[in-house]
């Protein structure tokens, strides 16, 4: 620390030049996930060719290249080179945008929710009750248990926030048993007479009445194509949460207290309320993630119809640098890479998974920005504030 | 260059005092207010729920031999017991004993529980203890990797990976050669994966929890695709003869204790030996005390010429070793490798070595614990008791929770994990 204080650097009179060049800053934002992408590619690359069995011992070199080559063009075609493409796209993608958006809205307040799966069933589970004990008019219907899968979510994902701020109990931990409670939970639930299917010797619940489902996004088009509304749903989270954390007084009061807790302690915030808040935000994310699984996608809960979603969107808000825009960009690549694999696994004999070996590595190269930069000799890009947790607390 | 010698005239006042504190803390008062109303909520739902089935309950132990419990006068003892105990607690505490009350009212009600469940059949108790020690053993080097990593000052989050690539990587190399090659190789390559972990950590301050998600995510996403890719075409690379048991010569013999303990697989009695040498080296050796010192405060240490960065790359090895072999418990148990297998058993290890407080033997009594509820359920699904396995499954979860919100005593971790180390 130098004794002198620096002038600040966003004065509105700056010289023009100045501003031109902060401006040019601004795409280096995009070139570290460009780099990211670029390297998460190849080293797959060199993954899929070091597990080309048969190729390498036939010494089919040529073959082993011109069939990652292959792979990697049926990706993008076949998540957007049809409409059917692009609505199974659409569907992957807004789970990952929604859950995505949950982890970043925490990530900004300098908390980790992990319990985006829990999250995610509760959430699903509380819609998928309204949606088929609700006969009624879908203008209400909907709505209503958008809104259920919403609170459903927020409490949940509250309930680690109030505890983190009552007793210091870490969110790490208590989202991860929350996400195992939920889990139980709901296997419970889809087994009593209340949800179970009737006739059904499984845990799958009754079915959303129809006037209760999300409607399709294509009903214009002939042919039956699943994307629904819920990609709307995800767009709006999108807007709400930039224009929580950009425009809002309780946004900036979570980022205040996100990246300094004392300080925003010190300017009279109060820390207990802003944890809960948080996780509570989070939670209804997830829970609104849920309500579009149940309702948009299935249309019936089952006790994995969240996957591993949680996890997956922890992934996804570090690649979007746990900003509203990054977040759906970042959910829409895994969507991207998740519709396209199915492609991809026609056209070659790479399975599905080498889409969560690609996704790791993405995560690997943009959470670690040094690493990236030193690979790619890189000088001047800013580096990416990741998130930090520090210690238990 | 540890001052380990003259601790005793220091100024430090002894952890191990000879008289106890007159008067208690706070946070004691607190806790043993919480004890109290945990006796005495146990005492309510024994007298409510667990009073209502006549009959007995038959336990059937070793050697044919088993003794029986009646369900309502068990239930009935519970609840003055722990009304005693809540009272005792609410008055006055028991000072030191207090973990040792705790334990004993714990047993008191799971026995309870268990004749209540049984009530009216038979059941092989010591199947299911046995059972218990059993699941518990991957939780306990999964837990013991942890807590390696912890109290040099890196969280690790990666003990799932870790495990999932023991797993996948002892089946795969255990197919193709022999089982304790695949072991070997499995023990390696997690230790390269925890020390990518510290490289990324120590090298590149990139954030301890978001790289163990990070090789979370990918030793997930490689052992799926190359089980996908390698093992659903060469089923003999995965088939892996499982590990019989070694009954441990005149110790198995020991009535109740022998077929519990000393009737396993050598896993366990690794697990077990490990929880042993480690709390003797933690607190005992050089290693061990310059590892709690780089873990709690690291600069202190570097003054004292210990290489922080160093040791603590050197124990994040050993900890991945520690889950690799782990993992490999599951191609001994299970034979092959399905996609996931762990299924998320490592980051119970995490909340294991939270409750166990960071120490050895409270993660194995923590581990135990899990186990033990792992096979009640597996149990309970058989008897018919009317509360739905869910519920058992459920209770290690929420007491998880219960004990890190410092319901029945705070736990701390080490004090610099998490944060980066820079020796300028």
């Amino acid at each position: 620390m130098t004794a002198t204080i620096a002038p600040p650097t966003d004065q509105p009179d700056k010289p023009r030049l100045n501003r031109f060049v902060d401006r040019l800053d601004l795409i280096s934002p995009l070139l570290l996930p460009a780099f990211a992408i670029l390297s998460a590619l190849i080293v797959g690359a060199v993954i899929i060719a070091l597990t080309d069995i048969d190729r390498l011992t036939s010494g089919d070199i040529g073959g082993i290249f011109a069939n990652i080559g292959k792979a990697y063009v049926a990706i993008p075609r076949g998540a957007l080179g049809s409409v059917d493409g692009i609505s199974e796209t659409l569907v992957a993608t807004t789970p990952y945008v929604l859950a995505g958006l949950a982890v970043a809205a925490a990530f900004r307040a300098g908390l980790f929710n992990i319990g985006g799966t829990g999250q995610m069933l509760v959430g699903g589970i509380a819609s998928v009750w309204i949606g088929f004990t609700m006969n009624g008019p879908g203008i209400i219907q909907i709505p209503l248990a958008i809104l259920a899968g919403i609170v459903a979510g927020a409490i949940w994902g509250g309930i680690s926030g109030l505890l983190k701020a009552r007793t210091g109990a870490h969110e790490v931990i208590t989202t991860i048993m929350l996400n195992y409670i939920a889990a139980f939970l709901i296997l419970w639930l889809l087994k009593t007479r209340r949800f179970q299917r009737p006739g059904s010797a499984n845990p799958i619940s009754r079915d959303v009445t129809k006037e209760g489902r999300l409607p399709k996004l294509f009903f214009f088009l002939d042919g039956d194509y699943r994307a629904h509304i819920g990609f709307l749903l995800a767009i709006a989270a999108t807007v709400l949460m930039w224009w929580l954390f950009k425009k809002a007084k309780l946004g900036f009061e979570l980022r205040a207290f996100g990246s300094n807790p004392d300080a925003a302690r010190y300017a009279g915030m109060r820390a207990a309320l802003l944890t809960t808040v948080a996780m509570a935000i989070s939670g209804g994310f997830a829970g609104l993630a849920g309500a579009s699984q149940i309702l948009g996608t299935q249309g019936y809960a089952t006790t994995s119809f969240a996957g591993q979603m949680g996890f997956d969107a922890i992934a996804v808000a570090l690649l979007g640098r746990s900003t509203a825009s990054g977040t759906f960009f970042a959910g829409l690549l895994f969507g991207v890479l998740d519709s396209g694999a199915r492609q991809m696994q026609l056209d070659t004999d790479i399975p599905l998974d080498v889409v969560l070996v690609l996704r790791a590595l993405i995560v690997l190269f943009i959470a670690a920005p040094e690493l990236t930069k030193l690979i790619w000799r890189l000088r001047n890009v800013q580096s990416a504030d990741t998130p930090t947790f520090q210690g238990w607390g | 260059m540890m001052a380990k010698t003259d601790v005793s005239t220091s100024e430090i006042p002894m952890p191990t005092t000879t008289h106890a504190p007159t008067e208690p803390t706070f946070e004691e008062r607190k806790r043993s207010r919480n004890l109290g109303i945990t006796y005495l909520i146990l005492a309510a739902v024994a007298a409510v729920f667990l009073s209502r089935r006549a009959g007995s309950a038959t336990f059937r132990l070793d050697g044919g031999r088993s003794f029986g419990l009646a369900a309502q006068p068990l239930a009935w003892f519970a609840v003055a017991s722990l009304a005693v105990l809540a009272g005792i607690q609410l008055w006055r505490g028991f000072g030191s004993w207090n973990n040792i009350v705790l334990a004993l009212g714990t047993v008191v009600m799971f026995m309870t529980f268990l004749t209540w469940a049984a009530a009216g059949r038979d059941f092989s108790l010591i199947g299911m203890l046995a059972a218990g020690v059993k699941f518990a053993t991957p939780l306990i080097f999964g837990a013991c990797a942890g807590i390696i990593c912890e109290k040099s000052g890196v969280i690790n989050i990666a003990i799932e990976g870790l495990l999932l690539n023991g797993a996948f990587t002892s089946t795969l190399v255990g197919s193709v050669s022999s089982f304790w090659v695949g072991v070997l190789v499995a023990t390696i390559t997690s230790a390269l994966f925890a020390l990518l972990l510290g490289w990324l950590a120590i090298r590149f301050k990139v954030d301890q929890v978001i790289v163990g998600f990070f090789i979370n995510f990918f030793v997930l996403g490689m052992t799926s695709f190359l089980s996908s890719r390698l093992l659903t075409e060469h089923q003999n690379w995965n088939d892996v003869p499982t590990l019989g048991v070694w009954k441990i010569p005149l110790l198995h013999k020991i009535p109740v204790i022998g077929p519990i303990f000393f009737e396993q697989t050598i896993f366990v009695y690794l697990a077990f030996a490990l929880v042993a040498v480690m709390t003797w080296f933690m607190y005992r050796t050089r290693w061990g005390l310059r590892t709690l010192a780089i873990g709690e405060h690291p600069k202190a240490a570097d003054t004292v010429g210990i290489n922080v960065n160093r040791l603590r790359y050197r124990n994040v090895m050993i900890g991945g070793a520690i889950a690799g072999f782990g993992g490999s418990w599951w191609s001994a148990d299970v034979g092959r490798f399905n996609e996931n297998i762990t299924s998320g058993k490592g980051f119970i290890a995490l909340a294991v070595v939270i409750i166990g407080r960071w120490q050895p033997v409270g993660a194995l009594i923590a581990a135990l614990v899990f186990g033990l509820s792992d096979a009640v359920a597996d149990k309970l699904s058989l008897l018919d008791t009317g509360i739905p396995g869910e519920f058992i499954s459920m209770t290690p979860y929420l007491a998880t929770i219960i004990v890190v919100c410092g319901f029945v005593g705070r736990s701390r971790g080490p004090a610099a994990a998490g944060k980066p180390y820079d020796s300028q």
